[in-house]
């Protein structure tokens, strides 16, 4: 365990010496903004509002006292959007989706010894493949957050209003009441943090596959699994930390 | 000139390289033979410094490949040109776009310069014309025939070839051999070429190097390989039904 946590960072290192010019990473930095944060945009919002949704009509079923004023839905809806749902939640289904794309890739890159093309030609192929991966994960999920936070909100929104539960008036007014800024910058915290674990976690999986397309199958998946449980650890120390 | 000097190299307690050296020398197509899992590929890769030895060194022209960071080699890699077993060609790039690849990672030159290189490179392997599809889109012959593009765009000093015809069909195969031969011999390159192939030994083998079970078990030239007596290499040569009713007969 410790070892692996010590190839890891040696591999963390790696990126950052020996880079190639920075032209070379533009465009591998714009297409990868596009593969890992563009795809990214529709599975978030799907996930965003249904889950906005679900968290308005629960907290609404199971508040029925009545000293409770109304509002308190959308407020909770609100708290837990920007403190859990848009950081934390959309990075364990991006953990399955960008991790497993992002260690399959380089493992089949590796098993097919074009990992090793790219280190005959003097290129450091750890930080020109990966690097680009890296910054398009920590710019592109905070914007999806924002994206995700927002959706949130709002399917809690079409959830409440439409099934009549809650009047748009009512539910606007809780998700202003007692409003505190610093949670959105919480949340874009989360998602930068996040961004840089499952990038970083699922290429050094990827990066370190060794056999045949079988072995390619369980990187991806260690690399989901391993995202996951780095993401939940470091939500918990941020917790402690910003709150 | 390649001079590699005592190598050894094990995988988990199994050697796999026992003590090889030998002279590859400038002009020259060089051939590494020996049956499947004698660590030819293995040879090549720490040759290449993909692979450390454990023991051992490879010089290039005298300088030593194993001193010295990546930025120290930076000079030697740009000199060689490597194809792989299985092409390794870029996935996510077309064919022209993989050709071009180290121009682009290594050197300044201006698009014209590099497109016109490319499209030399495509046709002295006879590929005019596909420079647009995919390698998914490509059979695996003219996958070999676009690695040896690649090997070449940057007019290496030294060039290496991991079966280069293997799984190609007997005709595509000689022409494949033939353009190495050609090449080595235009442009004066140290080349080493892993093949099993009997055809290429007896064709293009300037030199031949015998590997069995990671030992170097004889060296010589394509003349000296059908009179040779180490059985194991007797055994490898005259399995070939051909090349085995010839002796017969002679
Ligand atoms: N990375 C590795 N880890 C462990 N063992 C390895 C590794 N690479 C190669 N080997 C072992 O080394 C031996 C030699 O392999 P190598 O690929 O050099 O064979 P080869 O001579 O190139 O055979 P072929 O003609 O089939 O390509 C094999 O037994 C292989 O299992
Ligand atoms: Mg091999």
């Amino acid at each position: 365990m410790l070892s692996v946590i010590g190839r890891y960072l040696i591999f963390l290192g790696k990126l950052f010496t020996r880079r190639e010019s920075l032209k070379v990473y533009w465009k591998r930095f714009i297409d990868e903004c596009i593969g890992i944060g563009v795809s990214s945009v529709f599975i978030v919002a799907i996930v965003a509002v249904f889950i906005g949704a679900v968290v308005c009509l629960q907290t609404r079923a199971n508040l029925v006292s009545p000293i409770i004023p109304i509002y308190v839905v959308s407020n909770i809806v609100r708290d837990m959007t920007l403190l859990e749902l848009s950081s934390t939640f959309m990075c364990v289904v991006l953990a399955g989706k960008v991790g497993s794309n992002i260690a399959g890739e380089l493992g089949t890159m590796k098993i097919t010894e074009q990992i090793d093309a790219l280190e005959v030609m003097g290129i450091n192929s750890a930080s020109y493949l990966v690097l680009p991966k890296l910054l398009a994960a920590v710019f592109t999920f905070p914007l999806l957050a924002i994206i995700s936070g927002f959706l949130g909100i709002f399917g809690g929104y079409l959830a409440g209003t439409l099934s009549g539960i809650i009047t748009p008036e009512d539910y606007v007014y809780g998700i202003r009441y007692s409003f505190i800024p610093f949670n959105v910058f919480i949340s874009i915290i989360k998602a930068f943090v996040f961004g840089f674990l499952i990038s970083t976690i699922s290429a050094f999986q990827g990066y370190n596959t060794r056999g045949g397309a079988l072995e390619v199958g369980q990187a991806s998946t260690s690399a989901v699994t391993n995202s996951c449980i780095a993401v939940l650890i470091a939500d918990y120390l941020l917790a402690e930390l910003l709150t | 000139m390649i001079e590699i000097k005592n190598i050894s190299k094990s995988f988990n307690d199994r050697m796999v390289l026992d003590n090889v050296s030998g002279v590859f020398k400038k002009g020259e197509t060089s051939l590494v033979i020996g049956a499947s899992g004698t660590g030819k590929s293995v040879l090549l890769k720490c040759m290449l410094d993909l692979v450390r030895p454990e023991a051992g060194t490879t010089l290039y022209d005298g300088r030593d490949f194993y001193i010295g960071d990546e930025e120290d080699k930076k000079d030697i890699r740009r000199e060689m040109g490597v194809l792989f077993q299985g092409g390794a060609l870029f996935d996510s790039k077309t064919v022209h776009q993989n050709i071009q690849f180290p121009l682009d990672m290594l050197t300044e030159m201006g698009d014209g310069e590099k497109k016109d290189r490319v499209e030399f490179c495509l046709q002295r392997v006879g590929l005019e014309g596909t420079g647009n599809r995919m390698p998914s889109e490509i059979s695996g012959g003219m996958k070999k025939r676009v690695g040896i593009a690649r090997a070449i765009v940057m007019n290496p000093k030294y060039l290496f070839c991991d079966e280069p015809n293997s799984g190609l069909d007997p005709l595509t195969s000689i022409k494949i051999d033939e353009l190495i031969k050609e090449i080595t011999d235009e442009f004066e390159i140290t080349t080493v070429v892993i093949t099993h192939d009997m055809n290429s030994v007896l064709s293009i083998g300037d030199k031949i190097m015998f590997l069995h079970k990671g030992k170097k078990l004889w060296e010589g030239n394509s003349q000296a390989i059908m009179g040779d007596t180490v059985p194991e290499l007797e055994e490898f040569v005259f399995c070939n039904k051909a090349l085995s009713l010839m002796r017969a007969g002679k």
